[in-house]
């Protein structure tokens, strides 16, 4: 038990750690690939939460498709003469003072409500009733999220094209 | 491992996000910390779901908020690359104007 304890708290470290290097470090490559640790970290804590097929997806969407796409756009807005992909950043003093008031409060609300808990046993897989809950419960955001993808590639081929 | 372990890290992870937010200034570098934020929902999502008796309607919830992030990602990056084009920097405080 305690090996698991020791595992859960370091990646739990580990994606911390490497957030907040993705919102402070100075060179935006830097955060793009401490990105791909965090994702991955939150992917292992989807599997300590026994969430297979979701850490699964994480790892599939997450770290093979929108991180792709970043670093896309990292290269594409950056002229390639460009040595430093450094970018600034304004006010950390006070946004961190927010953030720090915003994040206490968080924590405090957090750690002093009653929640709902109740236990169970583990399963040994989640994707047959994903699939059930998907196709009967939540058919209909299914259906529209299709939807909402299609619209979302078109609009963003319409967008990205050179404007002749 | 209880409960209250996974909300702090989404926690930690919601307010990292939302600093990077509110002090970057480079558009690329505000959607990762975008995407951070959807994450610590995410993993509010998956605890909740696997601490009340693993109702897997959080995992649906999160599903979703998985495929959001896509199609939003897709979209501000195009509108990033647009504005690349028109103003020649993707520092977000340059970009306040609808047209140049």
């Amino acid at each position: 038990m305690t090996g698991i304890n020791l595992i859960f708290w370091f990646i739990a470290l580990m994606t911390i750690i490497s957030a907040s290097i993705v919102v402070l470090s100075n060179n935006l490559i830097y955060s793009a690939v401490s990105l791909l640790f965090t994702l991955l970290g939150i992917a292992g804590l989807y599997v300590f939460l026994w969430a297979d097929f979701i850490a699964i997806t994480q790892i599939l969407i997450y770290v093979g498709g929108i991180l792709v796409l970043i670093i896309f756009g990292i290269m594409l807005t950056h002229r390639i003469t460009d040595v430093t992909l450094s970018q600034s950043s304004n006010q950390q003093m006070l946004g961190g003072g927010i953030i720090l008031i915003i994040f206490l409060g968080l924590s405090y609300m957090m750690l002093n409500t009653p929640w709902f808990q109740d236990t169970a046993v583990e399963p040994q897989e989640t994707i047959n009733q994903i699939g059930y809950l998907l196709m009967i419960d939540y058919l209909l955001p299914f259906e529209v999220a299709s939807i909402l993808l299609l619209v979302a590639l078109i609009g963003a081929a319409l967008l990205s094209r050179s404007s002749k | 491992m209880d409960l209250n372990s996974y909300l702090i890290i989404s926690s930690i992870l919601f307010s990292l996000g939302l600093f990077g937010v509110i002090t970057r200034r480079n558009g690329v570098a505000v959607l990762m910390s975008i995407e951070l934020i959807l994450n610590a929902a995410n993993i509010n999502f998956i605890a909740f779901s696997r601490f009340s008796g693993m109702d897997l309607s959080g995992h649906i919830f999160s599903l979703f908020v998985i495929i959001l992030a896509a199609a939003e990602a897709a979209v501000a990056l195009a509108i990033i690359l647009n504005i690349f084009n028109n103003f020649g920097s993707i520092n977000i405080d340059d970009a306040n104007k609808m047209s140049h």
